[in-house]
Formats: C-alpha cells, sequence, structure tokens
C-alpha cells in the first residue's frame, strides 16, 4: 500500500514506470460504477480488471459480477462453486450479481455453452489474480513472506503460526483493489477444489416454486403503460393504409405513432389488447415465391457462396476405391424456440437516461441496439435481464427491447412490452431449414473410403465428419455475398445451432453404410472411429443402455447416433415403438453418454443432459413451423407441437469422469443427436428410412406404405 | 363498467370493484401483484397461468374476472403456509424439477388440483393430468417423481 496520494491520476501505465512493475495497491471508495471506467479501446471486450469481475466486503462477503444472464441452464448455481474454489472462500460467501450492464463486466451473450468453458477460465484467472494480490498484501500486513502463508475460507494464514492470521475482508475493507500483479499466478489445480465437482442442487428454486421470482414481465414502475404494437399479417408486408378511430374510442387507450411503430397503450393490459384488434390496416404483399414444401428445392437453387474444410485425400479416388457407395440427402425444417416466456421488455426514461429490463440473453448487445436505434449514447443506457424464462437461442435478439424504449420516449411513460404467443412465433429468430447430401462410400470390410459432405444453410457447426475417413471433404453453401435473401424471415442460433441438422445427416448416412454393410451400428461406427472419447462415449452410452448387437433392421426399434458440440463429446441411444396403423413413433428409453471435461456440478450438468434429451424430441418428432411467403401458419401451441409430459421416456445418463481436462459445454450437446438416434431406431423397427425431420405420423404412415 | 366483485383470494375475503370482463390473469398480475401467474400464450394452452377456482385448475387468462364472484381462488403465492413451503413446492425443490422456472407455478398449481381430487395418484394419472402444461427447457420427468413424491408426502392430500 504504498503512496496512494502519489499515484492518483496516474495511468497504468506510468505505475509500472515509475515503481518498476512491483506490486502496488492503493484503495479507492467502491463505486459499482468505477468498474464502467474503462478505456475506451477496452470497452467491448472482457475487462483486464479483476475488480469487475469480484468485490470483497469487510465482512468477507465476495460479490462477482457476470454479464451471463440466468434462463434456466443453472449458471447461478454453478458458478458459484468455481469462484469460491478459486478466491479459497465459503462457498456461502460467493453472491452473483448478473446480466446488468452498469455493473457487470461486458459480455457478448450467454449462449454457445460458454459460461462455464470460456467465461469460467475469464473469471477464474481474475480471481487467482485477485487471491494473489491478497496473499500480497497480507504478506506485508503480517511481515511475513508470501511463501509461508496459506489462504483458507477467506482468511490468510502464516501456515506454521496459525493463529497469525487476516482475513480478505480486513485486506479489502470492502474497497476497491487496484492490483498489478506482473506475473500472473496459475488458477487454483482441479485436486486442490472444495466445492467444483461436488452436486449442487439448483440456487433459485425456492423462490421459483413460490412464484415470488421476477421475470421482466413481473416488474412494474408507477405510471407505467402496456404497448401493444400494430404487426404485419405477414413478413414481406408493407403497410399501405390505416384507420386507428375505433381503437382511440376505447376509454383510456392511446393510439401512438412515430420511430416506425403505431401503437396502443395503455394502464391496462386487457384494454391494449382489446384497442390492437381495432385498428384497420390494409397493406401491400412482396413475399418470397416459398413455402415449407418448397423450401428445400429454394434453398438448394440459391445463389451461395461455398466454403470447404476438414480436406484430406482424394474424393474421385476413394470413389473408385469404394465398394459401394452412397448418395443421400436429407432435410431439415425452420423450428421455433417457443420459450414459456414470450420476449418482454420494460423501457424507463428519467431524463436523458434510459433503463431497460428485458428477457434477454444479450443485455450488452441490447444496450448497443438501443444505442443505435434511438440515437443515445450508450453511457446513457443501462440494461437490466432479470430472470430469462427460457432462452434457447432465441433471445440472443432483442427487437422488444427497442420497442418499449421507443414508445417510452414517444409517451413520455415506462412501457412494458410483453409479446403475444403469436408475436413470439412470427419474430421468432427461427432454427433455418437446410439441405445437406452426403457421399459416400466404404470398402468390402465397412471401412468407410470417402466422404463427400455439403450442407446448405445450416452452417459448419457439426458438419466436418467425427470418422477417420481418409478421403474427405466438407462443404458449406451459405448466402452468397450480396445475394437475396434465402430466409423468408429471420433466423438464428437455435439450441446448438445447425449441429442438429447435421449430425441428423451423419448419423443416419453412417446406419444407412452399417445396414449395406450387414455390420451392428455400434461395431461400424467403432470400426471407423480413431477418437478415442468418442469411442469412449459410445461404449460408455452402450453399457448404460444394456445395447446388444444386432444386424439392421433388428425389428426391435433401437438407434444411436453421436457428435461433438460446444466442446464436448456425446452418443445418444434411443428405443421406439413404431404404431404400424397410425405411424406414431413412442420414444420408450434414451440414454446418453457425454464427455464434456471437468464436470463443474454433476447435478446441473445432468438436468441439461436430461433438458436436452426431453426438447429434442420435439425435433425429432413433431416441430415444424409452416409457412407460406412470409405468412407463418403455425402461431401458436394449438399448431406448433412442443414435448409434452406423454412424450417423455426413460432418461439415462452418463457423465464421463474427466476431472483433469479443463470443463466444457454442457447446455446444448445431448440435443444434438436426438433426431439420428430416432430416425435410426425407426429404421431399425420397420425398414423404413426417412431422410428429414420431423418424424410426424403422417411421414411415418406414408413411408411404411410404400415398403 | 366497474362492477363490485366478491370472492376469496388466498384464503382471504376480498370485495374489489373492477370491470368484471377484465382478464382474472390480468387482475391477479397488476391489480393484486400476484405475479407468480405467469403469462405464457393467453390462449388456454399451455397452463402457466394455471389457478384454482373452488380446487379446479382453471387458466386464468382465458377467465373473465366477473366468474369469480363468491369463489376460491388459490394463486401459487397462497401456497407456502407461515413462509413454510407446501409439500408440493418443497417436492420441486427436492427433485430440482424446474429450470428456467416460468411454467413452475402453473405446474404446481395443476399439480395440486390433480392430488385435491385424487390423492394417490399412479404415474399415468399424473401425465394425462399435466399433459397440457407445457415446459420448453425439458424438467418434465423430474416434474412427475416431485408431484409423485409430494402426494406422498401430503399423505392422503389432507393438507390444503
Amino acid at each position: 500500500m504504498k503512496s496512494q496520494a502519489d499515484t492518483k491520476g496516474l495511468k497504468r501505465r506510468d505505475f509500472f514506470r515509475i515503481l518498476g512493475g512491483g506490486i502496488i495497491v492503493f484503495f479507492s471508495p467502491w463505486d459499482a460504477f468505477d468498474i464502467m471506467a474503462m478505456p475506451a479501446e477496452q470497452a467491448r471486450t472482457l475487462p483486464k480488471d479483476f475488480n469487475a469481475f469480484v468485490h470483497i466486503a469487510e465482512d468477507g462477503t465476495v460479490t462477482c459480477y457476470t454479464g451471463k444472464i440466468e434462463m434456466g441452464q443453472g449458471i447461478i448455481t454453478s458458478l458459484p462453486p468455481m469462484m469460491a474454489d478459486e478466491l479459497n472462500v465459503p462457498l456461502e460467501k460467493v453472491k452473483l450479481v448478473m446480466g446488468d450492464t452498469a455493473l457487470c463486466p461486458y459480455d457478448q451473450g450467454t449462449w454457445g455453452s460458454l459460461t462455464t468453458r470460456s467465461f469460467g477460465p475469464s473469471m477464474r484467472a481474475a480471481l487467482a489474480e485477485a487471491r494473489g494480490v491478497l496473499m500480497t498484501l497480507a504478506s506485508e500486513r503480517l511481515n511475513v513472506p508470501v511463501e509461508q502463508l496459506t489462504a483458507e475460507d477467506g482468511v490468510i494464514y502464516v501456515t506454521n503460526y496459525r493463529s497469525k492470521k487476516v482475513t480478505y475482508g480486513e485486506l479489502t475493507k470492502g474497497k476497491r483493489i487496484e492490483r498489478f500483479l506482473e506475473v500472473k499466478p496459475p488458477v487454483e489445480d482441479y485436486t486442490k477444489f472444495t466445492y467444483v465437482g461436488k452436486l449442487y442442487k439448483r440456487t433459485d428454486s425456492v423462490p421459483k416454486v413460490k412464484g415470488e421470482v421476477k421475470y421482466t414481465g413481473d416488474l412494474k414502475v408507477p405510471g407505467m403503460l402496456f404497448a401493444r404494437i400494430l404487426r404485419p399479417p405477414s413478413h414481406g408486408a408493407t403497410l399501405k393504409s390505416v384507420d386507428t378511430s375505433a381503437a382511440e374510442k376505447i376509454e383510456g387507450v392511446r393510439v401512438v405513432r412515430g420511430e416506425g411503430l403505431i401503437a396502443v397503450v395503455s394502464e391496462n393490459k386487457d384494454k391494449v389488447d382489446e384497442a390492437i384488434v381495432k385498428i384497420n390496416a390494409e397493406y401491400t404483399f412482396n413475399e418470397m415465391p416459398v413455402n415449407d414444401k418448397t423450401i428445400f428445392e429454394w434453398i438448394l437453387k440459391a445463389e451461395t457462396s461455398a466454403s470447404t474444410s476438414n480436406v484430406a485425400g482424394d474424393i474421385e479416388e476413394g470413389r473408385k476405391k469404394s465398394e459401394s457407395v452412397f448418395e443421400s440427402e436429407y432435410h431439415d425444417v425452420y423450428l421455433a424456440h417457443a420459450p414459456i416466456e414470450t420476449h418482454t421488455a420494460l423501457a424507463q426514461f428519467e431524463g436523458d437516461k434510459l433503463t431497460v429490463w428485458a428477457s434477454t440473453q444479450t443485455p450488452f448487445g441490447l444496450q448497443d441496439g438501443l444505442a443505435n436505434e434511438l440515437k443515445i449514447p450508450r453511457d446513457n443506457i443501462r440494461v437490466i435481464a432479470p430472470f430469462v424464462g427460457g432462452g434457447f437461442g432465441g433471445k440472443s435478439v432483442f427487437q422488444q427491447g427497442i420497442e418499449a424504449a421507443k414508445i417510452a420516449r414517444i409517451t413520455g411513460k415506462p412501457v412494458m412490452v410483453v409479446w403475444t404467443r403469436e408475436e413470439e412465433f412470427f419474430y421468432d429468430a427461427f432454427h433455418p431449414a437446410g439441405v445437406v447430401k452426403v457421399n459416400s462410400g466404404m470398402d468390402r470390410y465397412g471401412r468407410i473410403i470417402f466422404w463427400d459432405y455439403h450442407v446448405w444453410m445450416a452452417g459448419t457447426r457439426g458438419a466436418e465428419t467425427i470418422y477417420d475417413v481418409p478421403n474427405r471433404k466438407t462443404t458449406s453453401y451459405s448466402r452468397g455475398r450480396n445475394a437475396p435473401p434465402v430466409h423468408p424471415f429471420a433466423t438464428g442460433p437455435w439450441r446448438a445451432p445447425n449441429n442438429n441438422t447435421n449430425t441428423f445427416a451423419r448419423e443416419c448416412q453412417i446406419d444407412i453404410m452399417a445396414a449395406k454393410a450387414g455390420i451392428d451400428p455400434l461395431e461400424f461406427r467403432l470400426k471407423n472411429l480413431k477418437d478415442q472419447k468418442m469411442i469412449d462415449c459410445l461404449k460408455a452410452v452402450a453399457e448404460k443402455f444394456g445395447y446388444t448387437p444386432g444386424k439392421l433392421p433388428s425389428g426391435r426399434g433401437i438407434g444411436m447416433a453421436c457428435g461433438i458440440d460446444a466442446g464436448t463429446w456425446q452418443a445418444t441411444m434411443a428405443e421406439i415403438k413404431v404404431d404400424r396403423t397410425t405411424g406414431k413413433i413412442t420414444v420408450v428409453r434414451l440414454a446418453c453418454a457425454q464427455d464434456m471435461g471437468l464436470c463443474v456440478n454433476p447435478q446441473g450438468a445432468l438436468i441439461q443432459m436430461e433438458g436436452c434429451l426431453t426438447m429434442g424430441l420435439g425435433y425429432a418428432l413433431a416441430e415444424e413451423l409452416l409457412f407460406d411467403g412470409g405468412n407463418i401458419k403455425t402461431r401458436g401451441f394449438d399448431t406448433y407441437d412442443i414435448p409434452r409430459f406423454s412424450w417423455v421416456p426413460k432418461i439415462d445418463c452418463v457423465i464421463l469422469d474427466r476431472k483433469d481436462k479443463p470443463p466444457q459445454g454442457g447446455g446444448e450437446p445431448p440435443i444434438i443427436a436426438v433426431g439420428a438416434a430416432i430416425a435410426n431406431a425407426l429404421f431399425d423397427a420397420t425398414g423404413v428410412r426417412l431422410y428429414r425431420v420431423p418424424l410426424t405420423p403422417a411421414r411415418v404412415l406414408e413411408a411404411l406404405k410404400q415398403v | 363498467m366497474e362492477k363490485s366483485i366478491r370472492f376469496t383470494l388466498n384464503g382471504k375475503k376480498t370485495t374489489v370493484a373492477i370491470d368484471p370482463g377484465q382478464t382474472l390473469l390480468w387482475v391477479l398480475r397488476n391489480h393484486f401483484g400476484l405475479t407468480g401467474t405467469k403469462f405464457g400464450c393467453g390462449n388456454g394452452f399451455c397452463g402457466a397461468c394455471t389457478v384454482l377456482i373452488n380446487d379446479e385448475a382453471v387458466r386464468s387468462c382465458q377467465v373473465p374476472f366477473g366468474d369469480v364472484e363468491g369463489k376460491n381462488v388459490l394463486t401459487i403465492e397462497g401456497l407456502a403456509n407461515n413462509g413454510n413451503l407446501h409439500p408440493l413446492q418443497q417436492a420441486f425443490v427436492d427433485n430440482d424439477a424446474l429450470q428456467c422456472g416460468f411454467c413452475t407455478p402453473g405446474m404446481i398449481m395443476t399439480a395440486l388440483a390433480l392430488i385435491k381430487k385424487n390423492p394417490a395418484p399412479t404415474r399415468p394419472q399424473i401425465i394425462e393430468a399435466m399433459d397440457d402444461n407445457l415446459c420448453r427447457c425439458g424438467a418434465h420427468i423430474r416434474i412427475i417423481k416431485a408431484i409423485e413424491n409430494a402426494s406422498v408426502m401430503m399423505k392422503g392430500g389432507n393438507e390444503k
């Protein structure tokens, strides 16, 4: 704690110059907003200053700050053990502040199963440095070299004289720490973890079961108005004329126009619902000539640009050497995220300061969006994401936050926008439809000789083959630069974006080849894999499932599939029953084995696996957005069917013990193989191969008729 | 338009002057501040807004407020007793039977109506009773387990 006064007003670089890069600490009064005072060039990356991540109060309470949000995935429960272990403090002393742009370090968004594997290491590095600084402070305070100190439960002891000690709180006194450790200390070794790796039940469940948790729509501020916005009947419709006179006659309702919106506002939610349908509007239509049936042809005809990856050997050579050659085309459809909480936002201006509470996966992205759209300085905007009622990628877009802010500015009142279910099914950034063509071949022993994989509009995630193939190539076609749009509406990331499409195509193709080779599909996979992690996952799931070998189709209704997502390896097995009179598939059981590296919270990881497998039943069996041009026809849960209690099979999960490996993503991986595992089980049960999801009763029945 | 409506809300006799055509869901949320009852679809398809009216599970987004005249309305906020969780709430906590939690109040209220009618439901009966309550996170198997546990804990459904 050297000469606080002398160092004031100096830039961080100057400290090093003046003091030769030693450890300097000075305190300034704690102010939550201090941490936002970062140099402009750093403002939109994760900050380097660990004070942005952590505050240690005088009573020893450690508050950790993250721009990540809690939407059910459970990081509210799994981050604190990581933090407690890194800082050597008791778990119950760790508090978490999430998703507030004014308090938390910048974060790009809560998606991609990145919290544990990407934010985690940054947070741990920051806390490791904080721990190092605290040790140095303690060394000065106790006048004992750092090497003779031990940190335990927020107290630093002289190792051989434990009555000589100082607490973290006594060192920081709740003030901001200015740190400089020239050599960053390593993060804590996993063998020293006290909390990480133990089972933790959700820490937010008690307020959630009591209905006390506040989601965005549960907030209320004085003078708040509800708003409903006039929506076009389809994507591609343009407003021609509008008559709002009937809506204006409703008592307590005001019609507002401006900033590209026409909306009705009222303190009474029922009144805006009543008023919005009284607006008469006429439109002109300029829609894309495509529908849910022609979309695949449309995609293949689109102007695209191709990129190749994972190229090895020579495809033509491989084709020549192959005993049998397979050509298949697979289709995947548009899907809705359909969280039970619709997109919701509350916007409030106080002078020139704007606060927006929003159900969003990207509070900082919304902050940027508000700055751009409303042309107000970013520093005047605070975005807070309270508990989010499900996201799955869909709440990466934040149109509702912009809408609430615009109407708040027009009306001068705080404004709450709660999207209806129809709006949710209209403005969702849907999982894109895609086409995959796989050409592959094998020798007489069932070894894959070539793999020529082409994917349209479904991106590269999961596109590269996981199998050991000498001649291989992956080609991904996306919308060409300056080419006209391909999709008639917005598309975006949907839990394990596009890996579902790619894993479906790859793993169906593998079973088609295994069937032709007359080799059990598990054996066929093991024979063609060199990837030890995948081999381990397949063996683990087979054991859990009680798998016994059989040639396809065995009549048993058992299928499998495997893949890699978010740094995690996983293999899935399914057993199904098929009603041959209705075509209905009933999934009897699912098993999944996963290698996610170090598992921070096995309970949370297990719940995510179950959730992925359950959600995966939807795209496998039923979910499909129906549309004609820009008109979406499935705008409710009566027409867009998501998994229900009666669909859910027995589920068994295994998490492989990999404590010595860095933790990987847990929120998405097991969803990727559900479609292929069930399609492969359908073939095993009936000999019928469907090249697309969802495997609806009508499609299954139709295919059964043709056998 | 306003009318005086008398009903029992979470065990308390309540009188309120309000437009009887308003939706029960929004009156509960905005007039009474009982925001545990959620808006999920507004069409009665998802079950997030489920409350009990005279012990029947009802979709509050489909009920004009005037209909509760003289009736007993129970919301998720009326379940805990002196700060103690209701056995169903406790079973949801014990089984980690939720993720985002948005459907949870509706799940618990629907399960409560079931247990009140059928104190020892079988698994197929639970599935049938819950099938029109939607959960997107995939907590289903844990919710079923929680309801089974709660029905045992309640020993015949005598509580509440």
